[in-house]
């Protein structure tokens, strides 16, 4: 299968485990059988491939997120919408003292382009980089194949909530089946009995059921929307793949099950808390922390968003406070 | 094949978790319990239990029947336990909320426009509440919803009460 490489992508020919090499600035990534090389100029990193596949994947996904996607406490991007700082070191304080940070702004589509060819090329035929560990193959081993509707999956978003008239509808067991740690959730729908002519207004569903058959852990999509405010469900199974560093206040609200997040300083990495959420529990979480959390089992969480794109600056120039509340 | 128990709360059962401190304050948190404030509101008192600078979640104990409320904008309900009727009509010109309104306000009569419909919704069920429309809540047991919305005259803030503070 032939690879879509767009023009400005800089890749070199297959390396001796058959995976190409990639450029972007005086950025240099390498894959082999169990590893991902970086190097910058004053620096070089190695991580798991599975664990940088897994981070690429949401950062690709998410076209950046809110903020910053650690790929680990060393690697990773900020999103400035509509560029995008690639970074080595940056939010790290040892990095930082002995000055082998290194940053380096691109325009968004740029460096989309190029993580998007490198997931394309290093995914293998056996591995889906959204899924958990338990549901998917080996990430590790030379070149095999490749998983591109894996890896392309189409983004969910709901521009008034799911089940309204042209927005994101329903799934069924068609397209996506009830997740085995999901089995037991219900999956009964509202009675809906709109009077004739407001058939397109009166709308419910069953969020629970939709989220049940989620086919994809750790990936927040848009399910209802009330101006600015977004609610980014999603359903976490093991570890989050990256460290998301916020730009803004977020929040949590535990639909089911459990998640332990550890919360550390964004900028230090220095620890601050450990939250631990069940069922009910909502918290917030400060405008300048870092966080990564841990599902035991396959949780229900609301991620609930101000998709503002004012607010980034606000909390960068101290005009609000990093926390949401007062009392 | 291991069989696995998805565990939801209810206002008959709930647990909470918490902030651990290593290095940091509580209150930055803002840690609630939606079931624990449901269980310690009044029937359909909104009480905020997020906040992100106009926006708002209310947690609201749902029990016999609502005032009839009006909204500009849209607002979501998410039913956390028990099950709950909704009854929607269309707001007739004079009854919409006056301009910049913001969240939902008391209609204060029964509504004069056409029926729009019916909702009944149990646990997990999202219902949209439409811009321009008025509603009304009725639950024959308590239960509990979580309402997407937007900072109103009724929003209650009790912060100091729900939320863990050390
Ligand atoms: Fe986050």
């Amino acid at each position: 299968m032939t690879l879509l490489m767009d023009t400005d992508v800089i890749a070199s020919e297959p390396n001796a485990h058959g995976y190409a090499e990639f450029t972007l600035g005086e950025f240099h990534f390498r894959r082999d059988e169990y590893f991902v090389y970086v190097k910058w100029p004053t620096g070089s990193h190695v991580m798991s491939a599975d664990a940088f596949l897994r981070a690429m994947q949401r950062d690709v996904a998410w076209n950046f997120f809110y903020g910053i996607v650690n790929f680990d406490g060393v690697v990773g991007t900020v999103n400035h919408y509509g560029t995008v700082d690639l970074f080595a070191g940056r939010y790290n304080d040892a990095y930082r003292k002995a000055e082998m940070d290194h940053v380096e702004n691109f325009q968004s589509e740029n460096i989309k382009a190029t993580f998007e060819g490198m997931l394309a090329d290093w995914t293998n035929a056996s591995f889906d980089p959204f899924a958990s560990p338990e549901e998917t193959g080996s990430a590790f081993g030379d070149k095999n194949g490749s998983n591109l509707a894996a890896v392309t999956r189409r983004r969910v978003a709901s521009r008034r909530m799911v089940s309204c008239d042209d927005d994101e509808q329903l799934r069924t067991d068609a397209t996506h089946p009830i997740n085995r740690m999901f089995a037991d959730v219900p999956q009964d729908s509202p009675s809906v009995e709109p009077e004739p002519g407001f058939e397109s207004e009166v709308k419910a569903y069953n969020l629970f059921a939709y989220l049940s058959r989620s086919d994809v852990t750790w990936n927040p999509s848009v399910v209802s929307v009330c101006k600015d405010s977004l609610y980014c469900p999603t359903t976490e199974e093991y570890i989050l793949p990256i460290i998301h560093g916020n730009d803004r206040v977020e929040w949590f609200v535990q639909l089911s099950d459990e998640i332990i997040w550890a919360v550390e300083d964004r900028d230090t990495g220095a620890a601050r808390t450990r939250v631990v959420m069940k069922p009910g529990d909502v918290a917030s979480m400060p405008a300048n922390i870092r966080h990564q959390g841990y599902a035991p089992k396959r949780a229900m969480l609301l991620v609930w968003e101000n998709a503002d794109g004012a607010l980034p600056e606000l909390y960068a120039t101290g005009k609000l406070p990093s926390h949401p509340v007062d009392f | 094949m291991p069989t696995y128990v998805t565990r939801f709360g209810s206002l008959d059962q709930y647990e909470k978790g918490g902030v651990e401190i290593i290095d940091d304050d509580p209150k930055r948190y803002t840690f609630s319990n939606i079931f624990d404030v449901a269980a310690h509101s009044r029937p359909y008192e909104k009480v905020a239990v997020g906040k992100n600078r106009q926006y708002v979640l209310e947690a609201i104990r749902a029990e016999g029947d609502s005032d009839w409320r009006r909204t500009a904008h849209d607002e979501f309900a998410l039913v956390m336990d028990g099950e709950v009727e909704v009854i929607l009509h269309r707001l007739s010109p004079d009854e919409e909320p006056p301009e910049g309104t913001q969240g939902s306000i008391q209609l204060g009569h029964e509504p004069a426009g056409p029926r729009m419909g019916r909702v009944v919704a149990r646990r997990g069920h999202m219902t949209l509440l439409p811009a321009h429309a008025a509603y009304r809540f009725r639950a024959e047991k308590p239960a509990v919803l979580l309402l997407q919305t937007i900072e109103g005259a009724d929003t209650l803030y009790r912060w100091g009460e729900i939320c863990q503070t050390h």
